[in-house]
């Protein structure tokens, strides 16, 4: 039952082969005996979830169900959970149970959907490898001494593994499209907007977007069906109409437009990632694709901009987490001020602290115009140069990353480096369009990603793009060895 | 662009966080280094560019101001550290 996709055990279930109580039983039992070794999972909701899966036995029973009614996911740590600890990877929030749930949550929650645990990630999603939780580092399926990418790691091993046929993500600067990659899954990072982030701890609320993983582009396209949608909560929420994913999916790509940005190819690129990019791109040619060079000329100053404003946006975010209302208060504070400091110190671990004091610096007195002004002024830079792309072609291709999922410990101690791990990522953000991450092949026995990216909304076509490799390939249903 | 102890120290007590004597040279060096990444954005002449806040540069919804929660006080007090009387507590501030 575990190697199936969401579309073949929502099928299963439809037609009584199993019910969603022996799946989400056999998954659990998956992750009893894996998740030892991976560390996907913060923590794992048990007896919630076998409660949850009767009930949709039940609504099927009862001919009420659902397309996805009984398919247990998982969700990355920084969606709240009604009454199950919601800790964002971080100690700051190790006592934190969730007083309501996100609206990612209650609409999964709503389709039938059963969840089976939180998974683990990069302190208050900020990093690239998930080294950064307080829970211990994720490690990848494909191979245990390397980094499953991050910050949504968790969900991207998780869903590797077949622990899980999908689970949920967040994605600020690449956070999953990133793991997608390195893992070997695929990944949606939706348009700014078009996932409600209610109830999401904010890292950079003009940049964070939340997604999902699946292992085929199928999965995913019935995953965001569920997750999207304008929301009155989230004054961000883009008022758009949600169309049907799965009716396009199939659409033949003859005549589609592929724009390569030549940024995205140049110094930095791994050589033998490059080449199994060529070799993925090579099959959208035979698949009737025609591939044109196109140029993102800001594309380099992408990084550097993002290194200023979620920083920025982080500081005033996380300001909230004082040690008053919720979370983690130190031991005999002296006073208001050492409440707040200590708490603080000893709460959130240092690419946290980092990442808020570089953004206090940025926005302190005199330095606003030099620093958040500046990036801002960059970031419409970046934005016109993908929307003068996307007036001549249809999607923008590239490596997710420039090179394959790299060693523990590797970068950890060496923030700039880990920061150029999301270097054809970031930009898509700035500019909030959707991107995703296909398996197209592997170095070393480690997997490589594609990134799409698609115009504003432009979901469906994304997701039809990665369907149509995915039929002819089958870079998607290789196991790791911890699978 | 370059960090000092002092600086870092400031940055520090501006952000509310404790950082140990010990670690502020790291801080220092770490923040440093990434000062000087941010800094290739002057590499790019932006003089009358717009500045852009939004990615989809939407105007900010309003609603009618209502009542639209209802009073939850005890579910979010229940994992208040400290809590008396429907008040969260703190060390004394007054005197």
């Amino acid at each position: 039952m575990h190697t199936q996709t969401i579309a073949e055990l929502a099928a299963g279930l439809r037609a009584g082969d199993f019910s969603s109580e022996e799946l989400t039983r056999t998954l659990l039992d998956r992750i009893g005996r894996l998740d030892p070794q991976l560390n996907a999972f913060i923590t794992v909701t048990a007896e919630p979830a076998l409660e949850q899966a009767r009930a949709a036995d039940r609504r099927r029973a009862a001919g009420e169900s659902g397309a996805l009614t009984g398919v247990p996911i998982a969700h990355k740590d920084i969606f709240c959970t009604l009454g199950v600890r919601t800790s964002c990877g971080s100690r700051i929030l190790d006592n934190f149970i969730a007083p309501y749930d996100a609206t990612v949550v209650e609409k999964c929650q709503a389709a039938g959907l059963v969840m089976l645990g939180k998974t683990n990630m990069d302190e208050f999603a900020m990093g690239s490898s998930t080294e950064t939780s307080y829970y211990g580092p994720t490690r990848n399926p494909w191979d245990l001494n390397a980094v499953p990418g991050g910050s949504s790691g968790g969900s991207a091993a998780a869903v590797a593994a077949r622990l899980v046929p999908g689970a949920t993500g967040t994605d600020t600067g690449g956070s999953i499209r990133q793991p997608a990659s390195l893992c070997g899954v695929t990944g949606l990072k939706p348009t700014y907007g078009r996932v409600s982030r209610w109830g999401m701890i904010a890292y950079a609320s003009s940049l964070d977007q939340g997604g999902a993983f699946g292992r085929t582009a199928e999965d995913v396209a019935l995953l965001l069906q569920v997750m999207a949608g304008f929301d009155p909560r989230d004054s961000t929420s883009a008022d758009q109409p949600v169309p049907d994913y799965s009716a396009t999916l199939n659409d033949p790509l003859a005549g589609l437009k592929i724009g390569l940005p030549r940024e995205y190819f140049g110094e930095g690129l791994d050589a033998q990632v490059a080449e199994v990019i060529e070799e993925s791109l090579a099959e959208y040619r035979r698949l009737g694709a025609e591939l044109v060079e196109i140029s993102l000329p800001n594309a380099g100053l992408a990084i550097p901009s993002y290194y200023v404003i979620a920083p920025a946006e982080c500081s005033s975010n996380l300001a909230r987490f004082d040690g008053v209302r919720y979370g983690y208060r130190c031991e005999n504070p002296q006073d208001l001020l050492d409440l707040y400091t200590r708490s603080r110190g000893e709460g959130f671990g240092a690419e946290v602290k980092r990442r808020i004091m570089i953004g206090t610096y940025a926005l302190s007195a005199g330095y606003y115009d030099a620093y958040y002004l500046k990036a801002q002024q960059i970031r419409r830079l970046i934005g016109q140069d993908f929307r003068a792309a996307l007036a001549q072609v249809d999607v923008i291709m590239g490596p997710t990353s420039p090179t394959v999922a790299f060693d523990l410990g590797e970068k950890v101690d060496d923030p700039v480096t880990m920061y150029l791990s999301d270097i054809y990522t970031i930009a898509v953000n700035l500019a909030g369009l959707p991107g995703m991450s296909i398996p197209v092949g592997f170095v070393d026995g480690r997997p490589v990603g594609l990134q799409s990216i698609g115009n504003y909304f432009a979901e469906a076509k994304l997701l039809n793009v990665a369907q149509r490799y995915q039929q002819v390939t089958d870079w998607h249903r290789r196991l790791p060895p911890v699978g | 662009m370059s960090l000092g102890s002092a600086e870092v120290a400031k940055i520090a007590h501006l952000a509310r966080l404790a950082i140990g004597a010990a670690d502020i040279a790291s801080y220092a060096r770490n923040l440093s280094s990434i000062l000087e990444l941010v800094a290739q954005m002057n590499a790019v002449d932006t003089t009358g560019v717009e500045p852009l806040a939004h990615p989809l540069e939407m105007a900010q919804r309003l609603r009618p101001d209502e009542v639209s929660e209802s009073d939850r006080r005890e579910r979010f007090q229940a994992i208040a550290p400290s809590v008396e009387a429907g008040l969260y507590l703190v060390p004394q501030v007054i005197e």
